[in-house]
């Protein structure tokens, strides 16, 4: 075997590093020292993220296949890997404070040491040019979630999210293993590559049925209707950067997997099946979710399912099955990652400040915490697409990638998401409405939040002030899709 | 980049969002307003000189101060200006405005977040009218709608979290269809194999999008705008919306916002797509047709002060949207002077109920009369803001509303005749509203005695309406030189294309 293989494994190898580090750490050292372990994490993580920058930067992020085609990195992957780690950096500053408190002393380490294990899983379902390291990912970045939910021990609701959570999440696996089953039946394979080139010769309902078990899997990740039935109680039980954790990198990383594994295993059957498929999922889920997200007075409940529907908005880039959709969703993915942490990062701070999570609470928010309610409103805007915030371009963008692809029903379809977004504005506009219009009194004080709130917040409202205006970073997605070729051989036309 | 005169209307409203940012007290704040809407008008009159002599001098460019800047460049978004006449009587009508609001909200509560959501409103506005790049034109009308909602949940008045949040909806809503509309415009701005491009001028010249797309996309467009120019049946937002709004808000969406829907239905849906506008212009005449008679009866019936001036607004708005239906010059030239007149004379009519509303505490007419002597100043000016809008000669009315019928008389078909002669009756119900209006909140006897004490406008108020009756008589006295403005850019392309069908 050629052990430079590994080589190409940069990333994973680094996080990898990153995770040994973190558990010795928590091992060996002093007790007193282990207060430091949010810090110590959080910048060896930034050091990954940067050294994955620099690798970019260098032009070593190039196309390469390892381990006989199981696995396979390029440009894109390593970009959107990147754009994971920017959103893991995130979390982890903002969640130093929760992770810092009393409460969390023992458990201090497991949180990140699961974080990093559930990256690491992400990455691999990323990469994964094969089926059985795919669902090593996929187990990697399901199992350590549902400990990770669970870790307010205290919290009688955070005990039933994790249950949910292992449920459905092992109920899926075993529904996508039985897809993946009939997908070995008819191709004899698990690579992705020699499955495409079997499954040309493939037609019959077996073939349906194989890729609706594999969508029903990958769709419980992405928290797509009809399987996004957990989303909302888990979202609720989770300790909040828990669950912002798992609404933007659990998302995005699956979103990206789901649409390696629709094109490059299913490719040839674009618009015979799963194009329909996709059409109706789209519309299941942004409609759904939104009109669920309506009646929501939870915070996080309404974040729940104003993520379920954003990711239907993500599926819009793969519906469009060419290289500019591919940027466009990677584009949304890290515009939804900066909108939606800075979002949590409110919620949590008030959360970790007063314990209120109530919709209701935020009335007349202006009045006690300004700078917090300028925050949480760019952060609304931002998700439900107001220009000059990022929101905006991501939305328009990924709407002209779609239509891009010109067919009549693909203006029905874009027409029925854009008349979503004026419902989703509605229930935006709630919580700006609760903070700035309310004439209540506030019930929550006015208080100073912890440092690593603040600087997350800082970081997630530059992001959603640059994104969009400054160009480079779609332009540079769009040259960089347009240039590997890693999906183009895949894509029609 | 900052050679081009045009940006400084999207730069100084920045420049005074920094301004409010750092200003301590509301001294400040007024000086950063004032300053700043003065600096605009200033710089549109300038663009509007410099305009006329290079006209003079000879150039038939399309559009003039042009300038493209690369934003996004594989999907080809420029950030792209260049005006021609009747941009520049909106960006002049636009700071006129901004300038009379400035002072027509001097005491209002809270005044830095309002100035703020009000400039940041105008930085929409201009930019708006200086874009000639559909994605950034789209932007900025976005960038123009969404500050209403706070403006008018935070600063409003009455029943004004519904109000705001129709308002917000139904604009938004109708931006839906308009961004579907625009992103197929995109698709099929160039021939096969072409550049494709969101220029306006490129893709007019290119007249690449087939007859069906246009048929298809053409009402999109329109609709998408027409909400926001009060369109039938889609109107609905506009007399919610403005009887809630704060004074200088109900000025600047009345006078300003509404135009930007007048404006694109021309700019885009038309001009980029002249054979579906010749073929689809029967519908969209009978819906608009509808709202200029539909919101005179209307305004006959309210007591409310400003839902009287909102359903007029619709009704004259309709004019606008009817006159450009007209696919001719004149009737478009009718169109674009009513669009300048009925922005001055709404601000001015809603400044002064916001002025009146601020003694009296109501807006009801039945709960007022006789003002004409306890508050002569303000009495007379309302009465000015009548005559101009019921079409007195001398006044921006009677120029507008005349250009439009003539223009709509050119037509010799049934149908046309027809929804002419039913808008021409607009003109009469108009009166009786007005009149109505006029002989009980004014002259009579003083209905309530507790009135008797207020006092008359304050020098703040003075300024705000006098600039803005000047400028109601500058276009009913001149209006040569208001139509020559606008003629001068209707670029014939448009015309062949409509006369060749």
């Amino acid at each position: 075997m050629d052990y430079s293989q590994f080589l190409a494994m940069k990333q994973e190898i680094g996080l990898l590093v990153v995770f040994l580090l973190v558990f010795l750490y928590d091992t060996f050292m002093p007790k007193k020292a282990l207060k430091g372990i949010p810090a110590f994490t959080t910048v060896l993580m930034i050091l990954a993220t940067a050294a994955g920058f620099c690798s970019h930067a260098l032009g070593s992020a190039s196309h390469q296949v390892a381990f006989a085609g199981m696995y396979e990195t390029s440009t894109v992957i390593s970009a959107i890997k990147n754009i994971l780690n920017v959103g893991v950096v995130i979390v982890l500053i903002q969640s130093a404070r929760w992770a810092g408190s009393e409460f969390m002393a023992v458990r201090r380490g497991e949180f990140y040491e699961l974080l990093l294990v559930t990256l690491f899983g992400m990455y691999l379902m990323v990469s994964a040019r094969h089926f059985l390291v795919f669902v090593i990912g996929l187990e990697c970045a399901s199992l350590p979630l549902a400990a990770m939910v669970a870790l307010e021990k205290n919290h009688y609701e955070s005990h039933e999210a994790a249950v949910k959570y292992i449920l459905t999440a092992v109920f899926s696996s075993a529904v996508f293993l039985m897809g993946l089953s009939f997908v070995y039946g008819l191709s004899g394979s698990l690579y992705f590559n020699r499955i495409y080139y079997a499954l040309t010769a493939v037609e019959g309902p077996m073939l349906v049925a194989a890729l609706a078990f594999v969508i029903a899997g990958v769709g419980f990740k992405l928290s797509l209707v009809p399987f996004h039935l957990w989303t909302a109680d888990v979202y609720q039980g989770a300790p909040t950067s828990v669950t912002s954790y798992l609404s933007v990198i659990s998302k995005g990383s699956a979103a990206f997997a789901f649409m390696v594994i629709l094109c490059q295993v299913f490719g040839s059957f674009y618009s015979q099946v799963w194009e329909w498929m996709l059409y109706a999922l789209i519309i299941l889920t942004i409609t759904v979710g939104n009109l669920f997200a309506i009646r929501q007075r939870n915070m996080k409940r309404f974040l729940a399912f104003s993520s379920v529907s954003q990711a239907g908005y993500i599926m819009l880039g793969i519906i469009a099955y060419n290289a500019m959709g591919v940027a466009a969703m990677m584009y949304y993915i890290l515009v939804y990652i900066f909108s939606n942490l800075a979002a949590f990062g409110v919620i949590g701070a008030i959360e970790n400040a007063t314990g209120r999570l109530s919709m209701d609470d935020y009335r007349g928010l202006y009045k006690t915490n300004p700078r917090l309610s300028v925050a949480m409103m760019l952060a609304m805007f931002s998700l439900a697409g107001i220009p000059p915030f990022a929101g905006f371009f991501s939305k328009f963008f990924i709407f002209t990638s779609a239509i891009n692809q010109g067919s009549v029903a693909i203006y029905v379809l874009v027409l029925i998401a854009l008349i979503n977004t004026i419902v989703s504005l509605y229930y935006y506009l709630l919580v700006v409405k609760a903070m700035f219009i309310s004439e209540d009194e506030c019930v929550i004080p006015a208080f100073r939040s912890s440092f690593g709130e603040r600087l997350g917040l800082w970081i997630t409202v530059a992001g959603i002030l640059l994104l969009g205006l400054v160009s480079c970073f779609y332009t540079g997605l769009l040259d960089m899709t347009a240039a590997d070729g890693f999906l183009n051989m895949y894509f029609i036309g | 980049m900052f050679s081009n005169i045009l940006i400084y209307f999207v730069l100084i409203p920045v420049v005074m969002l920094l301004g409010l940012g750092i200003s301590k007290n509301i001294k400040q704040i007024r000086a950063v307003a004032v300053i700043g809407s003065i600096a605009l008008t200033a710089l549109s009159v300038y663009v509007l000189v410099e305009y006329l002599a290079m006209r003079h001098a000879g150039n038939t460019e399309p559009m003039l101060f042009c300038g493209s800047w690369m934003w996004f460049e594989p999907l080809n978004i420029h950030l792209a200006v260049g005006v021609d006449g009747i941009s520049i009587a909106m960006l002049l009508l636009s700071s006129i405005i901004v300038f009379a609001g400035s002072f027509a909200s001097w005491t209002i509560k809270m005044p830095k977040e309002f100035f703020l959501w009000l400039i940041l409103l105008s930085t929409g506005v201009f930019g708006f009218f200086i874009s000639i790049d559909l994605f950034t034109m789209f932007m900025f009308y976005e960038v123009a709608l969404i500050p209403m909602y706070l403006l008018i949940g935070v600063w409003g008045s009455g029943n004004k979290n519904y109000s705001a949040m129709k308002l917000t909806l139904m604009l938004m809503g109708g931006s839906a269809f308009l961004m579907l509309g625009l992103i197929g415009i995109y698709y099929h701005s160039a021939p096969e194999g072409g550049q494709l491009t969101w220029n306006i001028l490129e893709i007019a010249q290119n007249d690449a999008i087939s007859q069906g797309w246009q048929k298809f996309l053409f009402p999109m467009t329109f609709v998408g705008f027409g909400v926001l120019g009060a369109m039938f049946p889609f109107h609905t937002w506009s007399p919610d919306g403005h009887a809630s709004a704060p004074t200088a808000v109900s000025m600047l969406h009345a006078g300003v916002l509404m135009k930007l829907g007048g404006y694109g239905c021309f700019r885009v849906a038309i001009y980029l797509m002249p054979y579906a506008a010749q073929e689809l212009a029967w519908i969209f005449l009978i819906l608009t047709g509808t709202s200029v008679v539909y919101g005179a009866f209307c305004a006959c019936v309210k007591t409310d002060l400003k839902y009287i001036n909102a359903y007029s607004s619709v009704s004259h708005c309709g004019l606008v949207l009817f006159a450009i239906l007209m696919l001719n010059t004149t009737a478009m030239t009718g169109a674009i002077m009513q669009m300048l007149s009925h922005g001055l004379m709404t601000a001015l009519f809603f400044a002064l109920i916001g002025m009146i509303y601020g003694r009296t505490h109501t807006r009801d007419i039945t709960q007022m009369g006789g003002l004409m002597q306890i508050m002569p100043y303000l009495s007379v000016c309302y009465v000015i803001a009548g005559m101009a809008s019921l079409g007195l000669p001398g006044l921006s009315g009677f120029v507008a509303e005349m250009t439009i019928f003539v223009g709509s008389f050119q037509h010799t078909d049934t149908f046309h005749r027809v929804f002419t002669i039913v808008a021409c009756c607009s003109i009469v119900i108009t009166a009786v509203y007005i009149l109505r209006v006029v002989g009980k909140l004014l002259f009579g006897p003083v209905h309530d005695e507790h009135h008797r004490t207020l006092t008359d406008a304050t020098w703040w108020e003075r300024l705000s309406t006098v600039t803005l009756i000047l400028c109601v008589a500058a276009i009913g006295c001149f209006p040569n030189f208001f139509s020559n403005l606008i003629k001068f850019t209707f670029s014939p392309e448009i015309f062949t294309v409509l006369s060749l069908n």
